[in-house]
């Protein structure tokens, strides 16, 4: 199915998809609020695109002196090529402490490798701990956004999910009632929990330690009980200096939820006395992406999610219609780098409006490298031949006056001749569903500018 | 100064009267612009549909047409931007670097080539101004709400000018209308709703007559407001700076 099939689904429900608009342009609501309050902004979202910049150019470097200053904390440092490695050393650590119970902290990237499913079939239970996550697992949902990985549910649907699965009364959707339930299950989870797995918001070069940014201190807890932490992070989250942190921790949440800083910035260096803790890095494709110049800019991304909550296509056809671990403009942009033919429609997926580069904190020029992309998918033959063979046509007809005068005059003569249910028929012109088709005139501007200097 | 005047496919086709008020409007302020019939489009529909390559030759036709004129200038934000910033694949010769430089969109050059800041006219009506994407963040005509909350912008400084006209106030100053080119059909449901979305906004805050720098947009936004049978006139500014009486 492409974009726009999965698009008219979400379509369906006029009242829940104008819910979910509202509910996300709130959101960036109050993105500009804190943005606008910060008169700095512009100035902090060119360092943090230029020390990514830098970090990008000179990676191989930065991830040895990471991994250098890691092991010299005590920190065991794996490398996962891919999603199948990052999963086999994942469960080879569970193995090794026989543990078959753990706790997870939200991480896309563990999403993107799909390491829940993974570790169930190998008989692990995995608990996700952050609200958001628990939701949706209990609904064996993936995220439809990157932050807010619940945002297409309404408080109702929570409540119809805990009913089901942690016995709370049917029709209960007081949300104070709803999240006290999650946090007396969770708590219930992170006592027992052997291992902690945590996502990973950024690496340390000079220090070796890793950041990660939560809002309800969920890692932390995970971690802090658990005998062996498991941080797991693509190869793009390092940064050089400690100082270069603050930059970040300023845009990041300004960003998501306009607030100025997560409520937890959690810094892991080392393992307390008597226990372990484990880095997997993990490439899975972004080499692959650092390797094409026109698209290399996207590995900045931080998963701050406002050029989702930017998005106007995003915010009307919600997270799930991108049918990628990461939705909305920058998923469009990463995901045909990972599979060009099945994500072939995601680029095609907006309008070029450009609002999600102006959002952007660490400035990727998001819609140029989503028209980019179609060029790349047009060569490719990766879009649908009719519209192939269209523009073909079409460039024919437009590189020739003569030939574009009369077809636009043999166009005009047909709509004005036939009849209004056959030019308007949705089934073969999806313009007219929804529109009118422009009344046709007499004359082109050419043919009156033509009368009127007596040609 | 040697101007042509550049009447975009659609609106060349489909709005003859916005090509003539901008010709009008041009007139009045000194300029008298050609019109040279050997063009055609500026390769936007090919290009953004992942045909770029084929959108070459109309490229080609595009830069042979206006090499020899000092401004090209265009009623639609988007065809401007289109040239000036996608006609970077083919050899940049001296003639294309010329074209690109010196095509402008018609409110642009007014203010900033011409230097006018206010046209006399009068248009008595309540107006809703909608900011083309490519206009206000391609070619930089407006503020952006993605940086600051003043409502600025080249356009709605002209029609501040205007006796009489009094522009409305949306929730969304700047969210896309939707259109997008091929978008409007590859992704007709979106593109639909977020047209409808968008008028619905100017309904709400007591929009009569709809306007904009850019056709494509209107002609999107026309079709719902037909569609929908909404007390909406629908003008492209350079109507209304020309004097149109409603």
């Amino acid at each position: 199915m492409s974009h726009s099939q999965r698009s008219d689904i979400f379509l369906l429900d006029a009242e829940r998809t104008t819910w979910h608009d509202e509910t996300l342009w709130f959101v960036r609501q109050k993105r500009d609020k804190a943005v606008y309050a910060t008169p700095e902004f512009q100035e902090l979202r060119q360092l943090a695109s230029d020390i990514k910049d830098h970090t990008l150019s000179r990676l191989n470097f930065y991830l040895q002196q990471f991994e250098e200053n890691a092991r010299r904390n005590g920190v065991q440092v794996h490398w996962a090529a891919d999603a199948a490695e990052h999963n086999a050393i994942v469960l080879g650590l569970l193995r090794q402490h026989g543990a078959t119970r753990v706790v997870k902290s939200k991480s896309m990237l563990t999403e993107e490798c799909h390491l829940n499913p993974y570790l169930t079939q190998h008989g692990i239970e995995v608990i996700d701990t952050d609200l958001g996550e628990r939701i949706i697992q209990l609904r064996e949902e993936a995220p439809s956004h990157v932050v807010l990985p619940a945002i297409h549910l309404k408080k109702e649907d929570v409540g119809d999910t805990f009913h089901l699965h942690l016995g709370t009364t049917k029709g209960n959707n007081d949300p104070q009632q709803l999240t006290e339930t999650a946090r007396q299950h969770l708590r219930e989870k992170f006592l027992a929990g052997q291992v902690a797995i945590s996502g990973v918001n950024f690496a340390v070069a000079e220090t070796g330690s890793v950041v990660v940014c939560t809002n309800e201190g969920n890692a932390d807890l995970g971690v802090n009980l658990a005998k062996v932490h498991i941080a797991c992070m693509g190869m793009e989250k390092l940064i050089p200096r400690l100082s270069d942190l603050s930059v970040f921790t300023r845009i990041l949440t300004r960003s998501a939820t306009g607030q100025p800083v997560t409520t937890y910035t959690s810094h892991f260096t080392r393992p307390g006395e008597g226990k372990e803790m484990h880095i997997v890095i993990v490439d899975n494709g972004r080499t692959k992406q650092l390797g094409r110049p026109d698209f290399r800019a996207s590995l900045k991304c931080i998963r701050c999610g406002a050029c989702m909550n930017t998005c106007p296509v995003y915010r009307r056809s919600g997270g799930h219609s991108y049918d990628f671990t990461i939705p909305g403009p920058i998923g469009a942009i990463l995901s045909p780098n990972i599979d060009m033919r099945k994500h072939a429609s995601l680029p095609f997926a907006s309008t070029l409006c450009g609002s999600c580069t102006d959002v952007c904190p660490v400035k990727i020029d998001i819609h140029t490298q989503l028209y980019k992309w179609r060029q790349v998918l047009g060569q490719a033959g990766e879009i649908p031949a009719s519209k192939k063979w269209s523009m073909r046509l079409l460039s024919r007809v437009l590189s020739k006056p003569g030939m574009y005068s009369l077809g636009g005059r043999v166009a005009r003569q047909g709509l004005r001749l036939l009849p209004h249910g056959l030019t308007h028929a949705g089934g073969y012109n999806p313009w007219a569903i929804a529109r009118e088709l422009p009344e046709p005139p007499r004359q082109s501007f050419r043919e009156w500018y033509a009368e009127q200097a007596g040609q | 100064m040697k101007v042509a005047l550049f009447i975009p496919c659609y609106v060349d086709q489909f709005y003859p009267q916005v090509g003539i008020a901008t010709l009008q409007l041009l007139e009045k302020l000194g300029v008298r612009a050609d019109f040279p019939r050997q063009q055609t489009c500026c390769g936007q529909p090919m290009a953004n549909s992942g045909c770029e390559r084929d959108a070459i030759p109309v490229y080609h036709n595009f830069v042979d047409t206006f090499e020899n004129y000092d401004y090209v200038v265009g009623p639609a934000g988007s065809c401007v931007y289109h040239v000036r910033k996608h006609f970077d694949i083919i050899e940049q010769t001296p003639a294309v670097q010329h074209v690109r430089t010196n095509t402008r969109e018609l409110f642009d050059f007014i203010l900033n080539v011409l230097g006018v800041t206010e046209i006399p006219t009068t248009f008595p009506h309540r107006v809703g101004l909608h900011l083309s994407c490519h206009g206000q963040r391609g070619l930089h005509q407006a503020n952006e709400s993605e940086m600051t909350p003043v409502r600025d912008g080249q356009l709605r400084r002209l029609l501040s000018g205007v006796r009489g006209l009094e522009l409305t106030e949306l929730d969304r100053n700047d969210e896309c209308c939707g259109f997008g080119g091929t978008f409007c059909v590859s992704e007709a449901g979106i593109s639909a709703r977020m047209g409808q979305d968008r008028v619905h906004d100017h309904v709400r805050n007591g929009t009569e007559v709809l306007t904009g720098g850019d056709m494509s947009c209107l002609m999107h936004l026309e079709g719902i407001v037909r569609r929908q049978k909404l007390p909406i006139r629908v003008l492209h500014a350079a109507e209304i700076l020309n004097g149109i009486l409603l």
